[in-house]
């Protein structure tokens, strides 16, 4: 408490899951994130109750994350873009059977077997499904290595809570940076009791099963609606987000994760040359913090979107802000990241 | 008046809902009349794959979890590993298990998972309407080998068995039939064996069960029955391919 300690990301992530209580642990090496992999390893491996296990494939390993978190537990598996698509089957199977449990993806520009560099190719498939049917992942979006520590840890009760899969989405800089980062003790959150869906054999009681099938679609439709539920449920009580120099902006940034960051320096660039740039960051990305955006839409006239990837999120920003502002995008793709300068520059041309 | 035979306690009441002399009746039955004798439906998880069984999970009186195809040991590796006390066992297709499923199977049977698989192979595709499977024979006409199964574009039929054998933790694998009562009988007792084998901590267990599928095959049950006699068991020979070092 109130002791740093320096760290890389990708290590942050496994220590804070295990300090949330997850000990359990399926992945497969995949650049960036290796490190998480293996430092679950190391740690797993000599802990009693837990399980680490390097999967054959990212494919497997999601399906042992299912598996596992039907009895009960908290487990997690992680990945970097490629192996995330992989893992889009075995998410939707647990998102329709609403099992808790937490995905990691550290991405790395794409599309395709693409590089190692850091990118946020992967918002459409974070957001706005990755796996076949009507579903969502609790998505967060560290902006540091402590972020990564807090939202991971915040995830898996999220997860729990709403009894849904949550995702973390970092990049390949986050995992690999080090910085300085405490462990703080969180406050108690109350949780739902698991005892009346887990799998654990069904001594004393009737038998149980999870599936995420029904030929009946008259079932399957209530089903999607129940799920639907907690979707409305996590807008209105979970969506975070980072607002910063909004009163009397002349142009707002919209910008998650690594590429917030940078935009930080350029609302500072931009002070020191008289001009006025605010930044909302959104932190959690589902559920999407657009009534911020919408209520700075009637001031500020112009928004600009930056992402490493070639304008995903800016959808979600302009059907926020509903044709009542400018909003302009800038990216860049392939695991580029933009300089501050650059990103400043573009703004000044729209201003 | 002693009862000698019932309903077992591991089945539920649901009617099944598989096609007329489908072996998959026979199969259940015994597996959970074994359930019944080991006394394990209470802390039994299984693993229901994609195909004809999808529907396990209403037939079987424990706890199941339906798998996506192909990845039930995966998900019982999942399960195996977080609570060890459990019985674990999966019922697999020869699409899941052999075709989709093969780098799962292959992987938890290296890492001697100690679960039990009920392996049925009926040398087809039953649930999609009957194409070819890797357990599927030269010259048999499927849906997707209208003019029979070629082996210069469609390789030869796999035998999982003989090939998981060849991985050091797999405690015992072994390879049965249905199509006569003798080997019914025979079956019962290797199905016993690969769910007590992994429930003392000796490893990976597997029972392929020879099977048949008159639908599919367009043979009456009592014809498939002896359409397997004849092509499948010179094929696919009956047998413990691999057994635990010490003698139960």
């Amino acid at each position: 408490m109130g002791e740093k300690i320096l760290m890389k990301g990708n290590e942050a992530i496994g220590e804070a899951a295990i300090r949330a209580g997850c000990r359990y642990y399926f992945g497969y090496p995949i650049t960036p994130q290796s490190e998480l992999t293996a430092y679950m390893a190391k740690k797993l491996l000599k802990m009693e109750n837990a399980s680490f296990v390097q999967a054959e494939s990212e494919i497997a390993a999601i399906n042992m994350v299912y598996g596992s978190a039907s009895t009960g537990v908290r487990a997690m598996t992680s990945s970097s873009s490629p192996g995330i698509s992989l893992k889009q089957e075995g998410i939707s199977y647990i998102a329709c059977s609403e099992i808790p449990c937490v995905i990691v993806n550290m991405q790395r520009g794409g599309p395709g077997l693409g590089d190692i560099q850091p990118a946020q190719g992967d918002y459409f498939q974070a957001v706005k499904g990755g796996g076949h049917g009507d579903y969502h992942l609790i998505v967060l979006a560290p902006s540091s290595v402590q972020e990564l520590v807090d939202l991971t840890m915040d995830a898996f009760d999220l997860a729990d809570k709403y009894r849904n899969p949550a995702m973390i989405l970092g990049d390949g800089l986050l995992g690999q940076m080090m910085e300085a980062i405490e462990f703080n003790e969180k406050p108690k959150v109350d949780l739902p009791d698991k005892t009346g869906w887990t799998l654990t054999g069904c001594k004393g009681r009737e038998q149980r099963y999870v599936v995420s099938f029904d030929l009946d679609p008259n079932i399957l439709e209530k089903w999607n609606l129940n799920i639907e539920k907690k979707y409305k449920l996590l807008k209105e009580n979970e969506t975070r987000y980072e607002a910063i120099n909004l009163e009397n902006a002349d142009m707002v940034i919209v910008a998650y994760g690594t590429v917030a960051r940078i935009a930080k320096t350029v609302v500072q660039l931009a002070k020191k040359e008289g001009l006025c740039i605010g930044l909302i960051r959104p932190i959690t990305l589902y559920p999407f913090p657009e009534k911020i955006i919408a209520q700075t839409a009637e001031k500020v006239k112009k928004f600009l979107t930056v992402e490493m990837s070639l304008g995903q999120m800016v959808e979600d920003v302009k059907l926020a802000v509903n044709g009542k502002a400018e909003v302009n995008f800038y990216g860049r793709a392939g695991g580029v990241i933009p300089s501050p300068q650059e990103i400043l520059n573009k703004a000044k041309s729209y201003m | 008046m002693k009862k000698v035979f019932g309903h077992p306690e591991s089945l539920t009441e649901v009617p099944f809902t598989y096609c007329p002399g489908c072996h998959h009746g026979i199969a259940h039955r015994l597996v959970a009349e074994v359930m019944d004798e080991l006394k394990i439906r209470e802390k039994a998880i299984g693993v229901c794959p994609v195909g004809c069984s999808v529907f396990a999970y209403l037939f079987f009186k424990c706890d199941m979890i339906c798998a996506a195809h192909g990845r039930a040991p995966a998900i019982a590796t999942g399960i195996k590993r977080t609570k060890p006390d459990t019985a674990v066992f999966t019922y697999q297709g020869d699409g899941d298990l052999a075709s989709i499923g093969t780098a799962e199977i292959v992987h938890a049977a290296n890492r001697g998972e100690n679960i039990t698989v009920i392996f049925i192979n009926n040398a087809i595709y039953g649930m999609t309407g009957g194409q070819m499977a890797p357990t599927t024979l030269i010259g048999q006409v499927t849906q997707t080998s209208p003019y029979g199964r070629d082996p210069e574009t469609m390789g030869f039929p796999i035998r999982m068995s003989e090939m998981l054998s060849t991985l050091e933790k797999t405690a015992y694998i072994s390879r049965v039939s249905l199509h006569k009562p003798a080997n019914i009988i025979k079956a019962k007792k290797s199905i016993k064996k690969a769910f007590q084998i992994p429930l003392e901590g000796k490893g990976f267990a597997m029972v392929e069960i020879l099977s048949t599928c008159p639908t599919n095959w367009g043979l009456s049950p009592i014809e498939a029955s002896k359409w397997l006699e004849k092509n499948m068991i010179p094929y696919y020979p009956l047998g413990e391919f691999k057994t635990p070092q010490e003698v139960n």
